[in-house]
């Protein structure tokens, strides 16, 4: 009975049937059983959604990790086919805790879905300058080139320069490191092709900077040019200074 | 038996009367499948929840969480995971799901929980170990799925974080950590170099961030010292303890007393429940006529 109660307080669609759910929402934010029930009221009584906006946003302020409130947002979206708000809401997430897993897939979504992406390049170097460690950052404009640009040999070089401005500044910093190795890998690139990046890895080495980044970026790329010897004592050095990867270490030497 | 009956045979979802959820299912038939009574197994409804992973099931190969719920690859996992220990599994339900999976891997090597997400050891592992389970991993780049994953590793924590530049998390000992058995039974497969007798990461200072770091004096474990117990946290730093002590030559930290069943890494169930569940799940799909489920 209460089951059958339950129903038609959905289809019917009432304001009781929206508190009720509000009230369950604000007892356990994860229960994606009741977001759903909310959905089909919200559907039923026909609402303007703004208030359902501001709504979202207040819980994502309260409970920025729940899976369900950013879903919801989503549906939202797609009901209104309104992204206007998004980016705002995303980068005051962000704000917060600038690595907030759900903030970031939200705002690609509505990037790619809305073609937004005027601005994002500078929203990534401010928050870059702001932390050039955040990964998530660097993640994002993998992202933003990859929608909007082809990574052929010009956009790999440019992006390799803007990569390399960073390792200049933290030569110890993976994310950098990461990127600068990760559009060559990933986009079937080998290192010859890019004579300025391994000058500047070369350079790096030549004024004694020490980063296991820097030995294992040059190590694959003596390796890739037949240099195996050098890249040998590159392992060596590898496996004294980052000796929690020693197998690893190992297990490269073994592949020259 | 009555009242377990009702929380796991029908929905599987987070409760009864709610909508049933993959990750839901994919916990309540793990949790079935690590008891040791064929009967337990019984309470499971194959039809129904076969019929749940096909409508789960997206055109573009990917898995929804629930009805008009979330998409990411967790999904995959989950109903590779269940749809396999339980004979479920058909052609149709992972239609184009690797070739969706291997989207997800990010230019850091690791796996994201969609394409273009940031690379993410949870994500990393269900990509993996779905792909494992659909016999479909040369779609990836495994050499920079393997640097990623060594370098998660923390060198002072010994733990393993979770993305590049964030923090240690005990969980992460077993999603971070599980991925390095997943690869060497793919780089098995071909003529390698591997030293087969270990993992490709630093067992010992993994088993001692978890000893030292993660357990809570009252009992439990946990996320990192400070952070209080859960029974997710307990769950996945003793399942990454199992795996960083059972490479082919076993390596237990401190005392013999410490070495703890072995868990299987695709399923993280106890290794010698997961034989028993295949051969029982095969003899429910013969009767049935179904095809048998072949696994390795």
């Amino acid at each position: 009975k209460q089951w059958y109660q339950r129903r038609v307080a959905i289809t019917a669609g009432s304001e009781r049937a929206l508190k009720l759910t509000t009230d369950a929402i604000d007892l356990n934010t994860a229960n994606y059983t009741v977001w759903h029930y909310r959905r089909e009221i919200l559907k039923a009584l026909k609402c303007d959604l703004e208030d359902e906006f501001r709504f979202t946003a207040q819980v994502i302020e309260s409970q920025p990790k729940s899976y369900q409130v950013w879903h919801h947002r989503r549906c939202l979206i797609q009901m209104t086919k309104d992204p206007s708000r998004e980016l705002g809401l995303t980068e005051s997430t962000l704000s917060d805790d600038a690595k907030n897993y759900h903030a970031w897939d939200h705002r690609q979504w509505v990037l790619e879905q809305y073609g937004l992406w005027d601005g994002e390049f500078d929203y990534i170097e401010m928050l870059l300058q702001r932390d050039l460690r955040n990964n998530s950052a660097w993640n994002h404009r993998y992202f933003v080139v990859n929608s909007t640009d082809k990574w052929n040999h010009e956009t790999v070089k440019k992006e390799l320069e803007y990569a390399a401005k960073y390792i200049r500044k933290a030569p110890n910093n993976e994310s950098s490191w990461n990127y600068a190795n990760g559009i060559i890998k990933k986009n079937k690139f080998s290192y010859d092709e890019f004579p300025e990046f391994i000058d500047f890895c070369i350079k790096l080495d030549e004024d004694k900077i020490l980063s296991p980044f820097l030995y294992s970026t040059l190590a694959d790329i003596y390796q890739a040019s037949g240099k195996s010897k050098r890249a040998h004592e590159l392992y060596e050095k590898l496996k004294e200074c980052d000796s929690i990867r020693e197998k690893y270490w190992i297990y490269k030497q073994n592949l020259l | 038996k009555q009242w377990y009956q009702r929380r796991v045979a029908i929905t599987a979802g987070g409760n009864v009367n709610q909508l049933p959820h993959l990750a839901t299912t994919y916990a309540a038939v793990s949790a079935v499948f690590s008891l040791d009574h064929e009967e337990c197994y019984e309470l499971i409804n194959r039809e129904n929840l076969k019929r749940f992973l096909l409508a789960m099931h997206n055109n573009d190969g990917s898995f929804t969480m629930h009805l008009d719920g979330e998409v990411d690859v967790r999904g995959a996992y989950c109903a590779a995971v269940v749809s396999t220990l339980c004979s479920i599994k058909s052609d149709e339900m992972f239609h184009n799901t690797a070739q969706w999976i291997a989207q997800c891997q990010t230019y850091e090597g690791g796996f994201g929980s969609r394409p273009g997400t940031e690379a993410h050891g949870g994500y990393t592992y269900c990509a993996l170990a779905a792909l494992i389970l659909l016999g479909e991993t040369r779609c990836i780049n495994l050499p920079l799925l393997l640097d990623w994953a060594c370098h998660r590793q923390m060198r002072f924590e010994g733990g393993f974080q979770g993305r590049t530049n964030k923090l240690v998390d005990g969980c992460y000992s077993f999603w971070q950590g599980g991925i390095f058995p997943l690869i060497h039974h793919i780089l098995e497969g071909e003529k390698s170099t591997l030293d087969r007798s270990s993992w490709l990461f630093h067992q010992q200072a993994l088993q001692e961030f978890i000893l030292y770091c993660c357990q809570c004096p009252s009992g439990g474990l946990v996320d990192k010292p400070g952070k209080s117990r859960d029974f997710y946290h307990s769950c996945y730093c003793l399942s990454g303890l199992s795996l960083a002590q059972h490479s082919r030559e076993k390596v237990v930290v401190g005392d013999a007393a410490n070495l703890i069943k072995p868990t299987h890494p695709v399923f993280n169930v106890v290794l010698e429940n997961v034989e028993k569940v295949l051969v029982w799940s095969a003899s429910q799909s013969k009767t049935n006529g179904n095809k048998i489920v072949e696994n390795d």
